[in-house]
């Protein structure tokens, strides 16, 4: 049978056949969850409900954001960038959500009153909607390791390690000391579907459209840039630029994907969809647009999974991810 | 007036120069062959040209219509490249970019050229087919379409045949010998390869730190023999 299907997707007329395999794998997929009856009721009767919904849209436009960033962040060795990232947010969002219990009365008393009615105005604000400052923070941290891989005292992973883990011990920290470990920051490390305010599902939305809008304007720079530096640099393009928007898109992209997915898992979304294209597809344009569909077939089915049987929505989506790989790279291995 | 003028261009890394004092004019249609050691600075005084690296003193002009972007470019190939998922209509087409302005994506008026620069090159019929897969002397020849497009007079090569087989470099000589001589494009060429390079050319440069030497090829062969035998 292997041999069968590895003469269907032979050399003559392979493409349109490796399409349609591949969508074939991917729709398998989705009809694994949704196949049975009751499950398919059972979904159908979860999305009435407005935290499923608010899940499905912002998962499934950070899926698309996340799945053409991260070809470009693959090809060019920055994977890890996403992952240093993540563990910076997973601190920078415990400190906003710790702020929520600062009140007037427990600011030090020798500051003014009205200086600290303000102040403890503010960090309510900050924790009641600490996607904002985490995105701040996030973007600041991508444009430093970005200037930090660049120069020559230290190397760019060691950078990227460096700032993560601290980033990742102050969250700690934070957190042990103003609510100890508990479920919020499980669900800020593994993923929860019920994590989106209102507030946050139009800040997510807003902000992958920018992603998108920017990433679709820059396509062929971004090409450039990505494929060779030098020429880029040498044709005019200002390479630092490009870098730096594509850093800081992944900050925004990993900051907007962290609460579904949980720091610890969001650098999969960003580098599994383009790892599992390039198995089977050798086109720059066909490797994005695989991508961008393995991306938000396989969130959408990883979060079905975490609904019917209370998984981590993150570790569903990974999981479901890793099979695609698996699948495609079947696919590629059999074409030869 | 010359296309590319250096003068007194001295460039430095972490205060140790690489290049000092230099002074070269590249002139319109001409083919200069860039030799020297590892080290001598020879493809830094190429970045340089393009912009790269900015030189710690001197003046780099550009003249006779050549505007600084318009360079075609043949870099040293990357480990990014090797196993990069791109066709080659893509990779040719890319060169294009210095030609898009303010606008998002290629029109018709580039993808024609690039059409144009595959056919000059000879890869037309791989148009479709993945960058990755071809052999080490067709990837430079579409590396060559690319850089044409992004130019109309010179090419600036770094090393372009290192890790080709005699055959595929003593082909890429031809197709270069062929651009300078019909279409008239001004080549600068850095080279290892001393005897197939210096064949073609009409200039010779030994870079060494500063300038060695620089003149005609039969002058250098006769200066230089013994080392170029050896």
């Amino acid at each position: 049978m292997a041999r069968a299907l590895a003469e269907f997707l032979g050399r003559k007329g392979g493409r349109a056949r490796t399409i349609a395999v591949c969508g074939a794998l991917l729709a398998a997929l989705l009809a694994l969850v949704l196949g049975n009856l009751p499950a398919l009721a059972e979904m159908g009767a979860y999305l009435q409900y407005k935290f499923i919904q608010r899940a499905l849209i912002v998962g499934a436009l950070v899926a698309l954001c996340a799945a053409l960033l991260g070809v470009v962040l693959v090809l060019k060795r920055y994977s890890m960038i996403g992952d240093g990232l993540s563990h910076v947010g997973f601190g920078a969002l415990t400190v906003a959500v710790s702020l929520g219990a600062v009140t007037a009365e427990n600011l030090p008393a020798f500051l003014p009153e009205g200086f600290r009615q303000t102040a403890a105005s503010l960090c309510a604000g900050i924790s009641q909607s600490p996607l904002a400052l985490t995105l701040a923070v996030v973007v600041i941290c991508a444009v430093l390791l970005l200037r930090l891989s660049r120069s020559s005292r230290m190397r760019g992973d060691a950078a990227i390690a460096l700032i993560s883990t601290s980033a990742l011990a102050l969250g700690v920290i934070v957190t042990s000391t103003a609510s100890g470990m508990n479920i919020d920051v499980y669900n800020y490390m593994f993923g929860s579907i019920l994590a989106m305010s209102d507030a946050d599902v139009v800040l997510s939305v807003a902000l992958s459209v920018v992603v998108l809008a920017a990433f679709i304007a820059l396509y062929p720079r971004i090409f450039s840039v990505t494929f060779d530096e030098s020429f880029a640099r040498a044709t005019g393009l200002n390479a630092g630029f490009y870098n730096l928007t594509i850093a800081v898109l992944t900050a925004v992209t990993i900051v907007v994907g962290m609460r579904i997915m949980g720091t610890m898992l969001i650098s999969s979304l960003i580098i599994f969809p383009a790892l599992t294209s390039m198995r089977v597809f050798s086109r720059f344009r066909a490797v994005m647009i695989s991508s961008a569909i393995v991306s938000v077939v396989c969130l959408l089915t990883g979060i079905m999974l975490s609904c019917l049987t209370s998984l981590p929505a993150g570790a569903g989506i990974v999981a479901v991810n890793l099979v695609a790989f698996a699948a495609f790279s079947l696919v590629g291995a059999l074409r030869g | 007036m010359a296309l590319i003028r250096l003068t007194d261009v001295t460039i430095a890394f972490d205060g140790v120069a690489a290049v000092e004092r230099v002074n070269l004019a590249v002139e319109r249609g001409e083919y200069l062959v860039v030799v020297g050691e590892n080290g001598s600075g020879k493809s830094t005084l190429v970045r340089a040209m393009l912009g790269l690296v900015r030189p710690k003193s001197g003046r780099i002009a550009y003249g006779d219509g050549l505007k600084k972007d318009q360079i075609g470019y043949l870099p040293q190939q990357t480990v990014v490249q090797r196993d990069f998922p791109a066709s080659v209509e893509e990779v040719v087409l890319s060169g294009c970019v210095n030609r898009l302005g303010r606008r998002m994506a290629f029109g018709a008026g580039e993808r024609a050229r690039a059409a144009e620069k595959m056919r000059m090159m000879d890869v037309e019929r791989l148009r479709a087919k993945p960058y990755r897969t071809l052999s080490g002397g067709q990837q430079q020849r579409v590396l060559l379409a690319r850089a044409l497009c992004a130019t109309d007079s010179v090419l600036l090569l770094d090393e372009p045949v290192t890790g080709l087989d005699p055959d595929a470099a003593e082909e890429l000589y031809a197709v270069v010998r062929a651009l300078n001589r019909d279409h008239g494009v001004a080549i600068v060429m850095v080279s290892h390869d001393l005897h197939g390079a210096v064949r073609d050319a009409g200039r010779v440069l030994v870079m060494n730190r500063g300038v060695d030497f620089l003149g005609a090829p039969a002058e250098y062969l006769r200066r230089f023999e013994r080392r170029v035998r050896a």
